[in-house]
């Protein structure tokens, strides 16, 4: 009897296991589509405030290149660099690196750089700053980050890209230094980057579509 | 019927509210109520999950034997919430990523078991499906009176990315100041904020009591 009751048991388990299974791979099989195209175009909608005021005709995504540490780029990760065209003429070079120093880790920085080393636009993609402080490098939170915007190593020299308390041209953010002074490091040493392998960053072959899907996830 | 539905909202939303009485799912809810949009998002995703998971034990309490029960919850409940995330991964993208793993920590929510093990097991299922709305519109209520005061106080700002639901630019939401009060944003103003809503609903119900007792002493006093 007892014997009984275990298969029993254990044919209810199996049968309710199978069910769940069946429910969750149909609607797996219903979403999964979308959830790519959710996911591709958030990428590429991510990407497009760095550009402001450029001209460009291919999705960014598609010239994707990842360049693993060491790097000479901010962070320990390895960096993303979307080349970004008008026809097959280089209008500019997006970034994503990390800057190391945030006060509560790495911040993962978007940074849009021009043909001409002009910065196009700067946006934080991921950081873990302390809220109502070290956050609003957040465009959702203050409008700090677009001063950016237009400057570069020339305007202002390397030496003043840094805050005004460290004598330089940049605002920093009232009650938060740490925050501030990371992203315009990362900035400053992304552009430099730029200077020295302009030729290098658009001569890369650009990976294939499933390696830029595995480096995404 | 109605007037036992009512009863029943009552409890669900007052007397019996997982969140503020019996103290259940309180991980996501001391996690995620940093604003109120996030409030309503995990609100409606346990919402639906409770809905769901109530329905599927109830549906199926004839063939479960007392001894299989726990793994038989957690199989149907983890099933529902891996389906509930996917969905939002394909409807609400953004909001996705907000909420980021307390979506999959539904799973971990005690108020699905306990209302499956204390009320799904034992009635019919449109019993169990209103018992999960009612209960899962309590807990949701209180993530959104939460996500909104913390909001409120910590960023000055109410309703800010309502875009993450409903799509389009990114909403500042209402902004009355430009600051907040910041300790109410980080973890230990999460439990500051559950202890006042907490001591609030106790001061309504006494005071409530109290104009009981006032009442039936002055019928009583006039009876005289």
């Amino acid at each position: 009897m007892a014997e009984h009751s275990v298969w029993k048991s254990g044919i209810t388990l199996a049968i309710i296991a199978a069910f769940c299974t069946a429910i969750v791979a149909l609607t797996w099989q219903l979403t999964a589509e979308r959830i790519e195209t959710n996911k591709k175009e958030w990428l590429e909608r991510s990407l497009q405030p760095a550009l402001a005021g450029l001209f460009f005709d291919s999705p960014v995504t598609e010239s994707m290149l990842t360049i693993p540490p060491p790097h000479g780029l901010p962070g320990s990760e390895a960096a993303i660099i979307y080349r970004v065209y008008a026809g097959i003429e280089p209008v500019a070079a997006l970034f994503v690196v990390s800057a190391r120093d945030g006060y509560a880790g790495p911040i993962r920085l978007l940074i849009g750089i021009a043909m001409d080393g002009n910065v196009t636009g700067v946006r934080v993609l991921e950081h873990r700053e302390t809220p109502g402080l070290g956050d609003r490098i957040d465009l959702t939170k203050s409008d700090w980050v677009l001063q950016f915007d237009g400057h570069s190593l020339r305007n202002p020299e390397p030496a003043r890209w840094a805050i005004r308390g460290d004598g330089g041209d940049f605002d920093q953010l009232t009650g938060a230094s740490v925050s501030p002074r990371a992203v315009i490091n990362a900035i400053r040493e992304t552009l430099a980057y730029f200077e020295a392998n302009r030729v290098a960053v658009f001569a890369a072959p650009t990976q294939s579509e499933d390696e830029i899907a595995t480096e995404v996830d | 019927m109605s007037v036992d539905l009512v009863q029943r909202f009552k409890s669900g939303l007052w007397h019996d509210n997982p969140g503020l009485v019996q103290l259940l799912g309180l991980c996501p809810l001391l996690a995620v109520t940093t604003t109120f949009v996030n409030g309503l998002g995990l609100g409606m995703a346990t919402l639906a999950a409770l809905m769901a998971s109530n329905a599927l034990v109830s549906a199926t309490r004839r063939w479960i034997r007392p001894e299989i029960r726990v793994p038989i919850y957690v199989l149907i409940i983890a099933s529902l919430v891996t389906c509930i995330e996917l969905i939002f991964k394909a409807l609400f993208p953004d909001l996705d990523r907000s909420l980021g793993i307390f979506i999959p920590l539904i799973v971990t929510n005690c108020a699905i078991v306990a209302r499956a093990e204390v009320f799904a097991s034992r009635n019919p299922v449109g019993t169990s499906i209103v018992d999960g709305l009612v209960m899962g519109s309590g807990f949701a209520l209180l993530l959104m009176t939460i996500g909104a005061f913390r909001e409120l106080l910590g960023q000055g700002s109410l309703f800010s990315r309502m875009d993450l639901l409903f799509g389009g630019e990114p909403v500042r939401g209402i902004v009355l100041a430009e600051n907040g009060w910041l300790l109410i944003v980080m973890p230990p103003g999460a439990f500051f904020s559950l202890a006042l809503a907490i001591a609030a609903k106790n001061a309504i119900d006494r005071r409530r009591k109290d104009a009981r007792t006032t009442l039936s002493r002055r019928a009583r006093t006039l009876n005289r």
